[in-house]
């Protein structure tokens, strides 16, 4: 229990820190990396409630994809983030009201909760004898394929979208042509050539 | 399990074909376009014909109550498909000129049907939610398909943003729905909420309320309808054809489908709404239209006007209100699709042209198209006894029937102001001397579509039974859907059967 705890205080206290770094890094390559950091503590706290699938989806999808894709965005894109940061100070205060309001409604949350928990059975996150992960797998090919499916049409979609919208086929694409590679002697493109000295080519 | 998939049959041969004619376009060593569009078309007509045949079944259930099929989807359905294929013959000499045509463009309008399929037969918020989102996104690439140009690709993301904007706050009420009725299907959530003199309350009022903002964005009902005129402007031409006809279809489907299984007992509180967005949609299509010299873009306007004048039936509440809103629709598909294709035929030697001033003189120059574009316009402005004025006098009978005569009487009115800008255009195109340059002549399918479905609009009053008949049985089954009780034994069976 204690060992939980211990845990629970590590992954906490590390996410919160690196979330706050996450905005206040100097640098935006640290900023994303610090990102990374927040992404996989919050996946251990996950995992301490028992929602592993959660957390395994957490990090390969966000870890995985978006922090990396972030990642190359700002690595490619020349943005001058000293100009960026001039006007943090100005969004100041409406930040501050937002983190206000939300820290009041979580202290509502945090007071109602259990009433709403004696009120109604909740669903179990770990269902009798499986992981959560099996869980999932059980009904999402079988009672939610229609959805499931419909999903994979929408990124086809989406796919298709992107491809159509910015691929630009160029008259004369510069192929690799393994055969002509194969088909190439050391005779057609090595020259050896007698240079004397001080004369050069 | 079988049987589920045999209720899916239209959606699943649309979207296997879709795939399949992808896999075509890009492995074709040659340009594989024209065998595509002829293989769309195919599809859609093979899937029309799939969704007609399950019009005769009576309501049944799939994917755990998550899909259901009965009159109503099956007519509308069949009504969408058949506009989309339409819209792709339409399209096929517009997309040659200019350089538009690529062997995606077909297939992104498949999936958007197959989209709109789902939409209309969805009896669930997350299976009406994944519909609207397939439907969405192949319609936003679709109308920045020419991304040369800066209004196609402006036209494109105006309707990106503004439609991520409108699904947030679908989702929104959505959730909140959901949280209060603690199930995400139709029947389910019409049984959970309990409902005083027709008020629910304020929490799900709320929710309904964002909902039904999310649906009217999709059906550009006034104050929903600002990305309206800038997208059909930007858009290719038959995209915005596209546009005008199949997903309005499709998202007045969906509108009277949620209303009326989700929220049958509160007609006092979405009556107000539907009301006031169609007073609203009425008023505005008709007087914003006047100053317009685009003809894409009055037709924008136009498109809310008569998004207003179908509402007006829905705002009646009844069966016979509901069967008016189908009937609209479908003569508002083909009056819409009728006039596109004359817009696709204003072609000269220098280009395309759409300003309204350039069809002038064309009785002269081009009797033919400047009849059909004539008739269609009557039509449009409900002048006995075209087909649009039986549309009108359907939803008008049934919202003087309900006692709402102050709505009647206002959309009269402004169906009178509407008349004034499509007169004029039949005045530009009879009483004004010929423009400086002449109109193409025009290409065969266009002349074909176009005369088809003017002569549709011309002879409706001749024998108008079987449409009216039609109209009124997919009322009756959207309307006297078996209780909800009766559907969720149903869903709970087919859980179990599997």
């Amino acid at each position: 229990m204690t060992l939980t705890a211990l845990a629970f205080y590590l992954f906490a206290t590390v996410s919160v820190a690196s979330a706050f770094m996450v905005i206040s890094a100097r640098n935006p390559v640290y900023s994303v990396l610090f990102l990374i950091l927040t992404f996989f503590n919050s996946a251990g706290l996950f995992v301490l409630m028992g929602a592993e699938f959660l957390a395994m989806i957490l990090v390969v999808v966000y870890v995985g994809a978006v922090a990396v894709l972030f990642l190359f965005v700002v690595m490619m894109l020349d943005i001058d983030f000293a100009e960026l940061n001039e006007g943090f100070l100005q969004y100041m205060p409406i930040g501050a009201t937002i983190g206000l309001i939300l820290l009041l409604e979580l202290l509502l949350i945090f007071g109602a909760s259990t009433q709403l928990v004696s009120q109604s059975a909740l669903p179990q996150a770990t269902p009798e004898g499986m992981t959560n992960a099996e869980a999932i797998g059980r009904v999402l090919y079988t009672d939610y394929i229609y959805y499931f499916q419909a999903a994979g049409a929408v990124l086809l979609v989406a796919m298709i979208g992107a491809i159509v919208l910015t691929l630009v086929k160029s008259e004369n694409p510069r192929r690799q042509s393994i055969a002509a590679q194969n088909a190439r002697r050391r005779e057609d493109g090595v020259e050896l050539v007698d240079i004397e000295p001080g004369q050069g080519l | 399990m079988l049987a589920n998939v045999t209720l899916l049959l239209p959606e699943l041969v649309l979207f296997i074909g879709a795939m399949g004619l992808l896999m075509v376009g890009a492995f074709a060593t040659t340009d594989a376009t024209r065998v595509i569009e002829y293989g769309a078309i195919s599809l859609l007509l093979i899937a029309a014909i799939a969704s007609w045949l399950q019009g005769d079944t009576v309501a049944q259930l799939a994917f755990g109550g998550s899909f259901i099929v009965d009159a109503f989807s099956a007519f509308m359905k069949t009504l969408t498909y058949l506009t989309t294929a339409v819209v792709i013959i339409m399209a096929r000499g517009f997309m040659q000129n200019e350089n538009l045509a690529r062997f995606e463009v077909p297939v992104l309008m498949l999936l958007a049907a197959v989209g709109m399929g789902m939409m209309i037969s969805a009896n669930d918020l997350i299976a009406l939610y994944m519909g609207i989102e397939l439907q969405s996104l192949a319609l936003y690439v679709l109308a920045a398909i020419k991304r040369d140009s800066l209004r196609a690709t402006e036209a494109g993301l105006k309707y990106f943003v503004l439609g991520a904007l409108s699904s947030g706050m679908l989702l929104y009420g959505a959730s909140l729905i959901y949280g209060f009725s603690g199930t995400t299907n139709f029947a389910g959530i019409a049984q959970a909420f309990t409902v005083e003199n027709g008020i629910l309350p304020l929490a799900q009022v709320v929710g309904m309320v964002f909902l039904l903002a999310g649906l009217a964005f999709k059906i550009s009902a006034v104050p929903f309808h600002m990305w309206t005129p800038d997208v059909y402007e930007g858009a290719p031409t038959p995209m915005t054809a596209f546009f005008a006809a199949a997903p309005k279809l499709a998202g007045m489907a969906v509108f009277l489908r949620v209303v009326i299984s989700a929220f049958p007992d509160a007609l006092a509180a979405w009556q107000q709404i539907i009301i006031f967005i169609s007073i609203a949609s009425m008023v505005l299509g008709a007087f914003a239209a006047i100053g317009q010299t685009n003809i894409k873009r009055l037709m924008a306007y136009s498109s809310i006007g008569h998004m207003g004048f179908a509402l007006v039936g829905f705002a009646a509440g009844t069966e016979d209100g509901v069967a008016a809103v189908i009937l609209y629709m479908t003569l508002y598909g083909v009056m819409t699709l009728g006039t596109f294709a004359c817009i696709l035929s204003m072609r000269r030697d220098s280009g395309m042209v759409e300003q309204v001033k350039s069809l002038s003189g064309l009785s002269q120059v081009r009797p033919f198209m400047a009849l059909c574009l004539a008739i269609l316009m009557f039509s449009l402005a409900g002048i006995p006894p075209l087909a649009g004025f039986f549309g009108k006098l359907f939803v008008f009978h049934a919202a003087i029937d309900a006692g709402l005569y102050g709505l009647c009487i206002l959309g009269v009115l402004s169906s009178v102001v509407g008349a004034y800008y499509y007169l004029r255009i039949v005045k530009i195109m009879y009483l004004d001397p010929p423009a400086d340059e002449a109109n193409d002549p025009m290409p065969r399918e266009l002349s074909i579509v176009a005369g088809a479905l003017a002569g549709v609009c011309l002879l409706f009053f001749v024998y108008p039974s079987p449409l009216i008949d039609l109209a009124a049985s997919a009322g009756q089954a959207l309307i006297d859907m078996p209780a909800p009780d009766a559907l969720l034994t149903g869903l709970f069976e087919a859980t179990d059967a599997r």
